[in-house]
């Protein structure tokens, strides 16, 4: 490598991390916002116009906190785990594009690399609920870790059949591919497997339950305040504008479909602008759901994942293959994937096996109540007032 | 002053001890919940109560029973308008006083409103329990109107000290019977639009339907009343068992459950905020002009004797014991809180339930420290 | 009983020699108010209950039933599982402190029958031991607690007799009327 090259990829990689910045800024000040107008309320309206400045106090204010460590804690795990949690979350975006030739390194393996690293996060959950002797850290650690693993295979299976669709794992190759027709058209079931698994690994609503305020109180992270937080807090948001991503460059066609009003090189210039405003779209879905849905337990969270997610999965990989392997049109797959989709739904809906009543409160009208056994004076209904 | 443990020793068998409280966002208040697991499962669950324990019914004994209604407001803090009414029942009782017609309605309207603004501080708040974060504001946008209404009625959002011993303090405002229409108006459209938000959503009926059962036999014996019991199946209601005021005056319905579950305990409270609304409407048509207050002395002095008088708040069957020796301040006061008997059931609930269910099934029983300690 | 001007302590001699400076108003009773139910009940129990030694009266508009200390568990166990009297649903277990004695009062209410009366009984003032009635109903438990927490009463047979409202370590009993309202020190 030429001493060019290395600046290169130094000046790319610090202009990431800065996009990167920025970007979690732009997103924490979003979701607070649209959080708080779905619940009725202003958000953020004081630190700058509109609150627009309110991230930027956030980081100050917690830069400038002091960094408590526990008198048990373990402390090389304690303080290593903000970084284990952090840097795959950077390590992924070295190889997502998000434009026309907007991408650090892209790699043939691209999405083989993605999915790899995005695991050793896991690690980093752990280190954290295990560094900070505190109970509750680590029953929140542990959690973590069996939704983080369980959910790893749904979240490989969908980009594997995405991957069968264009027979690459190279992701600039399958937003190429989709020039005209999205994978969601073809693969409706990929595209909402792909999202549930995505929302268990970032650990959000509705599977956000090893860090839920009201039961384990920040779970592995509680011990962690300041500048560390700070790191985590980062993770969390860089991840899942990644996983947004993803659902965009494997789903809805990146910066490609449908066509933009420009082709050529305007086209590839406004590349970038269309591929944040779908990002931004899915993102604003993921707020959305964390408005709406109360969370699910830890076993119901498995057992969704492990029973529904993970045959669905594996469905809808065999049914890609199976459309490939005969050659038949992309249409075939898409009435089998909206069927796969529809018995998700039909499952989720009345999950089979459990009791999803609604119609077990009757009102009892008070007079056929208030009658006393026929031993007893019954009360007039009169309109005499009582004592 | 020695200060000793009370958790007892744990068990070699047994995991982990985790402690919820008293500094907890899901206690409901200072309330210690020592818990004993296995893996995720409780194998034991021990309530501490008594943080909040002010011995307001040893104040009582100092006070005259004007002052006393101070002192119940700030019993069940957020029904308070119920408990001041079971203290002015019980001397009502025993000084054989007849409360005039308007004071009744007036009473009856200001209870219903605030049992529904006490259950839509149970809707957001279970809601949040559940880790739903939206509701609770829902419900609080609610409440603000109904307090705000009781602000112009007496003068205060929470501590209200409205209701006197044979009737209320003041008369309504002019506005009331416009402002009183409107709310009820929107608060109806707010209690079905809360219902669609949580009550058939998947995640809150995976979280709730089938979560501790409680059988009818075991509530009873457990001394459970109110939303509880009724979730049981038992048809029990303290306005139809035992009536009191104006009830008898109204239509109204008491839903009933049959699992006993948290889904059911939680949809009866809803179905509760439908009918109270009802009762509302009915009573402020029928409300005519009249006195307010009962003509009596300033200071009363009920006679020598003792009264035990039930009621029903929002949280179940408030019992006020009240003995007098004839003189101007109480002789004793025993105030038997729902929440104290339906809190002391959390330990045959949680046994074999999971972790996570805890704070679910602590919700549910809607629980006001304030009126368990005391 | 507190000391009125009708109800001179015992000994006929009088406490205090100082006349009142003002008129006391007349103490007057409450008068009873037993609806039809209670007059029922009330011959009920008495037919009932006819080997025990249980003195059957009238508080304003409830039916009492006087009884003695250690019969307390053995009555309340025929209360509740009399079918005629059903007493499912104990309402309240209060102490009261009349100075020279303490009295236990246990609120009774039947869902079934839809009535309800008290039972009594009359403690020493000097430590005062009841047994407990946990194994009639559940909710008896947190109760007594309470009361041996406010009162100091000591409930025999009780599983678990830990402070329940007040803190470890904390002496006296709040509930008696002994117990000074404003001049302690705490710290």
């Amino acid at each position: 490598m030429t001493a060019l090259e290395v600046l290169y990829y130094v000046l790319g990689a610090l202009g990431l991390f800065t996009f990167l910045s920025v970007t979690v800024m732009v997103l924490t000040y979003v979701e607070r916002k649209f959080l708080a107008r779905i619940q009725q309320r202003m958000g953020p309206m004081r630190v700058g116009p509109y609150g627009t400045l309110q991230p930027i106090a956030d980081t100050i204010k917690l830069i400038m906190k002091e960094d408590i460590l526990p008198s048990w804690a373990d402390r090389p795990v304690y303080w290593l785990a903000p970084l284990v949690i952090f840097l795959p979350a950077l390590a992924i975006w070295v190889t997502l594009p998000v434009g026309e030739g907007l991408v650090l390194r892209n790699l043939d393996l691209g999405l083989l690399y993605i999915v790899a690293v995005s695991v050793l996060s896991v690690l980093g959950l752990v280190m954290a609920g295990w560094g900070s002797a505190n109970k509750y850290a680590m029953l929140g650690g542990l959690r973590a870790a069996g939704q983080l693993i369980s959910y790893e295979i749904p979240f490989i299976m969908a980009v594997l059949g995405v991957a069968m669709l264009s027979q690459s794992l190279d992701l600039t190759r399958i937003v190429n591919d989709q020039a005209s027709i999205a994978n969601i058209i073809i693969q409706p079931a990929g595209l909402f497997i792909f999202l549930m698994a995505g929302l268990a690994e970032l650990g959000r609503t509705p599977f956000d339950i090893h860090h839920a305020e009201s039961e384990v109180v920040g779970g592995p992270f509680v011990e962690y305040s300041g500048a560390h937080w700070a790191i985590i807090q980062l993770a969390e948001y860089v991840n899942m504008f990644a996983i947004a991503a993803l659902v965009v460059l494997l789903f809805l066609g990146g910066w490609r479909w449908p066509s933009m009003p420009f082709e050529g090189t305007g086209h590839d210039a406004l590349s970038l602008v269309w591929f944040l405003a779908k990002t931004y779209g899915i993102v604003l879905v993921i707020f959305w759901i964390r408005g709406t849905y109360p969370r699910l337990r830890i076993d119901q969270l498995m057992a969704f994942g492990w029973k529904v997610l993970v045959p669905a999965s594996f469905l809808n990989i065999v049914l890609t293959g199976i459309v490939l392997f005969y050659g038949w049109h992309w249409s075939v797959l898409t009435v089998m994937s909206s069927l796969t989709l529809a018995a998700i739904g039909y499952i989720i809906y009345r999950r089979p096996g459990t009791d999803v009543r609604q119609d077990t409160v009757r009102v009892v009208s008070a007079r056929d109540a208030g009658l006393k056994p026929a031993s007893q004076a019954a009360k007039p209904l009169s309109g005499e007032p009582i004592a | 002053m020695k200060i000793t443990q009370t958790t007892r020793a744990a068990d070699s068998s047994v995991d982990m001890m985790i402690n919820m409280g008293p500094q907890h966002p899901s206690t409901h208040g200072v309330f210690r919940l020592v818990l004993q697991l296995e893996g995720e499962r409780i194998v034991h669950a021990e309530p501490h109560i008594g943080y909040l324990h002010r011995g307001s019914e040893k104040l009582c004994e100092g006070e005259s029973y004007a002052q006393v209604i101070t002192l119940f407001d700030r019993m069940d803090y957020v029904a308070n308008l119920n408990s001041e009414l079971g203290f002015c029942m019980a001397v009502e009782k025993l000084m054989g006083i007849e409360v005039p017609d308007r004071a009744w309605y007036i009473r009856t309207i200001l209870c219903e409103l605030n049992r529904v603004a006490s259950h839509m501080l149970f809707y957001g708040v279970f809601g949040m329990d559940a880790g739903a974060m939206t509701p609770i504001l829902y419900g609080f946008r609610e409440r603000e109107k109904i307090q705000s209404l009781f602000e112009s009625v007496t003068g205060a959002r929470m501590m209200h000290n409205y209701f006197r011993i044979g009737g209320v303090k003041e008369e309504l405002p002019a506005d009331f019977p416009a402002r009183l229409a409107g709310i009820v108006d929107e608060l109806k459209r707010a209690v079905e639009e809360c219902d669609r938000l949580l009550t058939g959503n998947e995640a809150f009926l995976a979280r709730t339907r089938g979560i501790s059962p409680l059988s009818a036999e075991d509530a009873i014996d457990f001394g459970v009343t109110g939303p509880i019991l009724r979730s049981t199946g038992q048809i029990e209601d303290v306005r139809v068992s035992e009536p009191y005021g104006i009830y008898n005056r109204f239509d109204f319905g008491i839903p009933v459950g049959s699992t006993g579950d948290c889904w059911d305990r939680y949809y009866i409270r809803i179905e509760e905020m439908r009918q109270s609304l009802s009762i509302i409407e009915q009573a402020a048509g029928q409300m005519e002009t009249g006195e307010i207050q009962a003509k009596m002395r300033r200071i009363a002095r009920p006679p020598k004797g003792e009264v035990y008088v039930r009621s029903e708040t929002p949280r179940g069957d408030l019992g006020v014991f009240l003995v007098s020796d004839g003189g101007p301040k109480p002789y004793r006061v025993k105030v038997r809180t729902p929440s104290f008997s339906n809190l002391q059931a959390i330990q045959h609930m949680l046994r074999g339930a999971y972790v996570a269910d805890a704070v679910v099934v602590l919700g549910s029983l809607d629980i006001i420290l304030g009126e368990v300690d005391r | 009983m507190p000391e009125t001007p009708e109800n001179p302590p015992s000994g006929g001699k009088p406490a205090r020699a100082v006349p009142p400076t003002r008129r006391e108003p007349k103490v007057e009773a409450a008068p009873e108010a037993l609806d039809d139910a209670g007059i029922e009940l009330s011959s009920l129990v008495s037919g009932l209950f006819t080997d025990e030694k249980v003195e059957v009266g009238v508080e304003v508009d409830e039916v009492s039933v006087r009884v003695a200390l250690d019969r307390v568990p053995a009555i309340c166990a025929r209360m509740k599982n009399e079918p005629s009297l059903a007493f499912d649903y104990l309402r309240s277990l209060s102490v009261v402190d009349y100075v020279d004695r303490l009295e236990i009062n246990y609120h009774l209410f039947s869902y079934p029958k839809r009535h309800k009366l008290v039972i009594k009984a009359d403690l020493p003032a000097q430590a005062p031991v009841v047994p407990t009635v946990t194994g009639v109903w559940r909710t008896a438990n947190w109760f007594e607690r309470e009361g041996h927490d406010l009162f100091g009463v000591n409930f025999a047979g009780h599983p678990d007799l830990s402070p329940l409202l007040l803190y470890e370590g904390f002496e006296g009993h709040p509930g008696l009327k002994s117990y000074p309202f404003h001049d302690y020190d705490e710290w």
